[in-house]
């Protein structure tokens, strides 16, 4: 579903170089839950955000679905992050001036849909989050479990393939991350949504099917 | 989609309401001093009262004599005879009012000193002129031709010279030691109207000028008045054919230009008036320059607004872009936002001027000036509102476009 081949990426500035990643080549195989892990400042993120499509690698490739995205445009790369990829963000990334709802249909603005499909399709992921009380709240009146809750219904709304998250219960408490570990694994499990997460915490790697771990920009295992 | 942008137009203009308030002053202002300026424009311009048969009469308000080879040139009114013998053969005006600019002079009342402008006029001024008489009548054409001293004063003269409700009908003013009869008393004319304005109009006979000196240039203008409004291309021809055989008999000069004009090319052609070229074109094009950068300071204020607001958006920005939008489409959200809140100032802009129309109206500032809304111009600056709306919302949405996703989520 994803692959990584020779992925290396370098921040310059004028005096020093840093190889954020070096050398990575990874596999994700369709309706897998891979977790990332690491120490801060490994270059987890820079790994997330580069699968995302969000950051260019300096080397290397990706293909997301066997299709290479290399030489795409920005359009192209638009689109091909609204069909086939949703994100889950620690800091949730919600706009505080929309209510769930229209925070909810957000992907879907981005495709030829009628306002009622977007509105009954955001609906439908809200419920399956659990938050279909909150819908005119805004991100503000939500505690952090609910906001996560949120962003998950954003991600899943528009149905991709692959979720990517990063550190999604890094902002909660235990109780409220293991609600939202459950949420993943269960989007994983009966939709066979394809997952990779980024995640400080052990037991929740522990809750996924395989683990890779970065140490320095290299892949240790 | 739209709906969506709107309401998050709105969501933001409410959340950063300093900046909000700025923006939107900085659009209502200007609009408001555009549209009061015009306003005033428009009534300066086209004021009627006493000139009520402007839609057919033409204007000769300057003559240009040049000299080719030696590069003299002279502007200014033209003389009683140029005006008489060129203006007054033509056939198809109905009516040549000829009349001097206004000269300088005072008069005693118990040791007062009254400045008085006086100007001199033929018969045929008073009957395209429609004066409102308050009392008596203008001097007649035999009263002109015999050179009788009789004047015909303004209201305020009358007030100044012969105390407030008094009438002056018959009775005498004495201005620089000549007394003249007063024969009629009409409503005053504003300054502004100068072919017009007076404070005292005498018989262009008693002017110390020989009108029957054959120079060119002197200190008259003309108005030519047609039978209707459809002879007025016809009269300027006429006019300007007439004009075309006069042959320059001077050493210094050896070409003539003079025009009948319509009231405003008129107006513009004492200023900016070249040879052939009324100036008008010239005019359009300075007043079009001139709203425009009028109207380019809020535009580059809200440049600046757009780019701070936009700035703080770029958690948004990052969102939008990760979940699915482009930079183009980014752009255009941003874009219609700005619109919607340009808009906005432009309808406060129109309240706004509305409000202070009613005041400077009712507050008399300029006596008898009632000021109206011009809605062409209102129309114009709108839309003009609505350009640069969407030039200083395009830069900095371009801008913000392209931040790295990355990047753009990492600011909050």
């Amino acid at each position: 579903m994803i692959s990584l081949q020779n992925i290396e990426k370098v921040y310059r500035t004028d005096t020093i170089q840093t190889l954020a990643l070096n050398r990575i080549n990874l596999e994700v195989e369709k309706g897998e839950f891979l977790s990332i892990m690491g120490p801060s400042g490994c270059g987890k993120s820079t790994l997330l955000n580069i699968i995302g499509l969000l950051d260019l690698p300096s080397k290397g490739s990706i293909n997301i679905d066997a299709q290479p995205t290399g030489n795409l445009s920005d359009k192209q790369l638009a689109r091909l992050r609204n069909q086939k990829l949703g994100f889950i963000f620690q800091s949730y990334h919600l706009i505080n001036d929309l209510q769930v709802l229209d925070n909810v249909e957000l992907p879907l603005l981005y495709r030829d849909t009628t306002a009622k499909e977007r509105r009954q399709l955001a609906t439908a992921a809200l419920e399956k989050v659990g938050l279909s009380n909150r819908v005119k709240h805004f991100p503000s009146q939500l505690s952090g479990g609910q906001r996560q809750r949120v962003a998950i219904a954003r991600a899943i709304v528009g149905k991709p393939e692959i979720i990517l998250a990063d550190e999604p219960t890094g902002n909660l408490d235990s109780a409220m991350g293991n609600e939202i570990m459950d949420i993943l694994l269960q989007l994983n499990r009966e939709d066979g949504t394809t997952i990779v997460m980024v995640t400080h915490d052990p037991n929740m790697a522990e809750k996924t099917h395989r683990l890779v771990r970065l140490f320095d920009g290299s892949q240790v295992q | 989609m739209l709906k969506n942008y709107f309401k998050i137009a709105i969501a933001v203009l409410r959340r950063r309401k300093f900046f909000t308030f700025i923006s939107l002053f900085g659009i209502s202002f200007t609009l408001t001093i555009l549209m009061v300026l015009t306003a005033f424009i428009d009534k300066v311009g086209n004021s009627k009262y006493p000139d009520k048969n402007r839609d057919r009469s033409l204007y000769i308000v300057q003559l240009e004599e040049r000299g080719e080879k030696n590069g003299y040139t002279s502007r200014g009114p033209s003389s009683y005879y140029f005006l008489n013998k060129y203006a007054g053969s033509l056939k198809t005006p109905v009516k040549v009012g000829i009349s001097s600019m206004f000269n300088f002079s005072s008069a005693y009342v118990n040791d007062k000193k009254i400045a008085i402008n006086f100007k001199y006029t033929n018969a045929d001024y008073w009957d395209i002129a429609e004066y409102d008489f308050l009392e008596g009548k203008p001097f007649s054409k035999v009263q002109v031709d015999q050179a009788a001293k009789v004047a015909v004063i303004s209201e305020d003269t009358r007030t100044a010279y012969f105390g407030a409700n008094q009438h002056a009908l018959g009775k005498y003013v004495e201005v620089d030691n000549i007394r003249y009869k007063v024969v009629g008393v009409v409503k005053n004319v504003p300054i502004t109207m100068f072919t017009f304005y007076g404070d005292m109009y005498l018989p262009y006979t008693l002017s110390k000028e020989d009108y029957r000196s054959k120079a060119l240039g002197g200190s008259y203008t003309a108005v030519l008045m047609a039978a209707s409004a459809s002879d007025v291309p016809k009269m300027a021809a006429e006019y300007a054919t007439a004009v075309s055989k006069i042959k320059v008999e001077s050493k210094d000069y050896d070409k003539l230009y003079s025009f009948a004009d319509p009231y405003f090319t008129g107006f513009v052609r004492i200023v900016l008036g070249r040879g052939s070229d009324s100036g008008i074109t010239t005019f359009y094009l300075g007043l079009f320059i001139f709203v425009v950068l009028f109207l380019m300071l809020p535009a580059i204020n809200l440049v600046n607004v757009n780019i701070t607001r936009i700035m703080e958006r770029s958690s948004e920005i990052g969102v939008r872009k990760a979940f699915g939008a482009s930079s183009k489409t980014l752009v255009y959200q941003f874009v219609v936002e700005n619109i919607i809140l340009t808009l906005l100032g432009g309808v406060i802009g129109i309240g706004f001027s509305l409000l202070a129309i009613a005041f400077v109206n009712a507050s008399n500032v300029i006596p008898n000036l009632e000021l109206t809304l011009n809605y062409l111009v209102l129309l114009y600056s709108l839309v003009v509102c609505l350009f640069f709306g969407l030039l200083s919302g395009v830069y900095p949405a371009w801008r913000m476009s392209r931040l790295n996703v990355v990047t753009a989520l990492k600011a909050r």
